[in-house]
């Protein structure tokens, strides 16, 4: 555990956890109100008081037990564990930093290949427009997930509503997105 | 009243009525909006799961932005939008050292002193005023959904209770309606999952269109648009799911206050709801 040094052991998940984020994994004492209240609680293999569990032991299988789980990637941030945890841990965050760590060591669930595809769809999409083209993004998702009939009657109803856009936002400075996606995104 | 304006990329296309709704609701009451010039999406659900620094620096952009432009308060009607705006100025408040590469990403200075603000803020300031201009009384039976990122994390959004809040209950209160009480007024609906996860979303969108109708609502009320389309857009797989078929509306708090003000239905943007906003003559409404 990383408790009571100043300076967090980067050997572990957890002191990577702590020196990226502020977070401090020991405060969890397990109470298990984050699981309870979590709206995806029951989807997930491992419930967030679980996560917390295995990384406070600090050994490295629980480490990649805990980077390989399904679960960290069903997070919503909706906030309702951190807002109820007694203890104030900013549970959303870590799930954050957790997926971080399980895609630059290559070991993120098969599953959250399609919740991936989705981010980085959108995130392309803000990268060149600078504002979000639901259309390209929809389009885009499919390609990368291909699940290229998911939806396809809603887009009709949406366009008869007036809620699809046939063309892109294009801010004026997008050459200045670019170079914020470079230096944020690119530094990896 | 004058107050800088964000209107975030939902408003531009899914979610058009609550640009249009706030926009003819805020006019009718008096208050001039700025928009902020060029500006950029603020990363909303995705950029926070893929890059912490990309999360800071696309809101400090739209804050900068709106420093340069003289703005003091800016309205973002979009929850999303201003738990993003609002995490990542108390973000680099706390941590000053993180503003020097922040500012080199977006290519402007950074001071972080525009106040942010929702829409159920706004409106509960204006609140005498637009119970003084209600000319037909919106005599409803109301699910208020305020989900989850107007109130949480309640150290970030430092707005109303985290469990049951009320803003939005006074609110509709003042225009006449009749909240009901229930238990899901800040349970999340499924959020970013709409596309992805298209199942989580029916089924937990789903619990929350079975509470409000059991409770004997006429309309949800939401002030987020991810929380409008999932009751919205998803409602025929929120319908497969429950093996029911929930024909209530869900509607924006501006829509309801427009429609109270009486302000054309079609300005507010009624007519693009998946779910058309039809009432049955209720005791109360026959009444009026």
């Amino acid at each position: 555990m990383s408790s009571g040094s100043h300076h967090p052991n980067l050997e572990t998940l957890a002191g990577r956890i702590e020196a990226g984020t502020g977070v401090k994994l020991a405060h969890c004492y397990q109470c298990g109100k984050c699981a309870a209240g979590c709206p995806v609680g029951d989807e997930m293999d491992l419930p967030p008081c679980q996560v917390f569990r295995l990384l406070q032991l600090g050994f490295p299988d629980l480490d990649e037990k805990v980077l390989r789980s399904e679960g960290i990637w069903l997070c919503l941030a909706c906030e309702t564990c951190s807002s109820r945890c007694p203890q104030e841990v900013e549970i959303p965050k870590v799930m954050d930093f957790i997926r971080g760590e399980a895609l630059k060591r290559g070991i993120a669930h098969p599953k959250s290949k399609d919740i991936l595809s989705f981010h980085r769809a959108f995130l392309d999409s803000i990268e060149y427009t600078g504002r979000l083209y639901e259309v390209g993004l929809v389009a885009d998702y499919k390609l990368r997930s291909r699940h290229m009939l998911k939806d396809v009657m809603l887009a009709p109803k949406m366009y008869i509503k007036g809620k699809l856009g046939l063309f892109p936002h294009l801010i004026k400075n997008r050459s200045g997105m670019k170079t914020l996606f470079k230096r944020t995104m690119g530094k990896g | 009243m004058r107050i800088g304006y964000y209107p975030g990329c939902s408003l531009l296309g899914s979610s058009r009525e609550f640009d249009e709704s706030t926009r003819a609701v805020l006019t009718a009451l008096g208050v001039e909006l700025t928009e902020v010039s060029d500006w950029n999406c603020c990363g909303a659900s995705s950029a926070h799961v893929l890059n912490h620094e990309l999360s800071l620096a696309l809101p400090a952009r739209i804050l900068a932005l709106a420093e340069q432009a003289g703005i003091t308060e800016i309205l973002a009607p979009c929850a999303a939008c201003s738990n993003r705006l609002l995490s990542a100025q108390q973000e680099l408040a706390a941590h000053p050292e993180k503003i020097a590469e922040i500012e080199a990403a977006i290519g402007m200075p950074y001071k972080g002193t525009a106040k942010i603000v929702n829409i159920l803020e706004v409106l509960g300031r204006l609140k005498d005023q637009i119970a003084a201009k209600t000319t037909k009384p919106f005599a409803k039976k109301v699910a208020n959904y305020y989900g989850c990122l107007l109130v949480r994390p309640p150290r970030v959004v430092n707005f109303d209770r985290p469990e049951d809040p009320q803003s939005m209950d006074l609110m509709v209160k003042a225009v006449g309606a009749t909240p009901v009480e229930w238990p899901f007024k800040t349970e999340c609906c499924g959020a970013a999952f709409s596309v992805t996860r298209t199942d989580i979303v029916a089924k937990l969108s789903g619990k929350l269109v079975k509470d409000a109708v059991k409770r004997g609502a006429d309309v949800i009320v939401v002030a987020c648009p991810m929380c409008h389309s999932n009751l919205d857009l998803r409602r025929s797989e929120i319908n497969e799911y429950l093996g029911e078929q929930h024909g209530i509306p869900a509607m924006f708090i501006t829509q309801v206050i427009g429609l109270a003000l009486g302000l054309d239905p079609v300005a507010l943007g009624i007519q693009r709801h998946m779910v058309p906003v039809e009432f049955k003559e209720t005791a109360a409404a026959s009444a009026q």
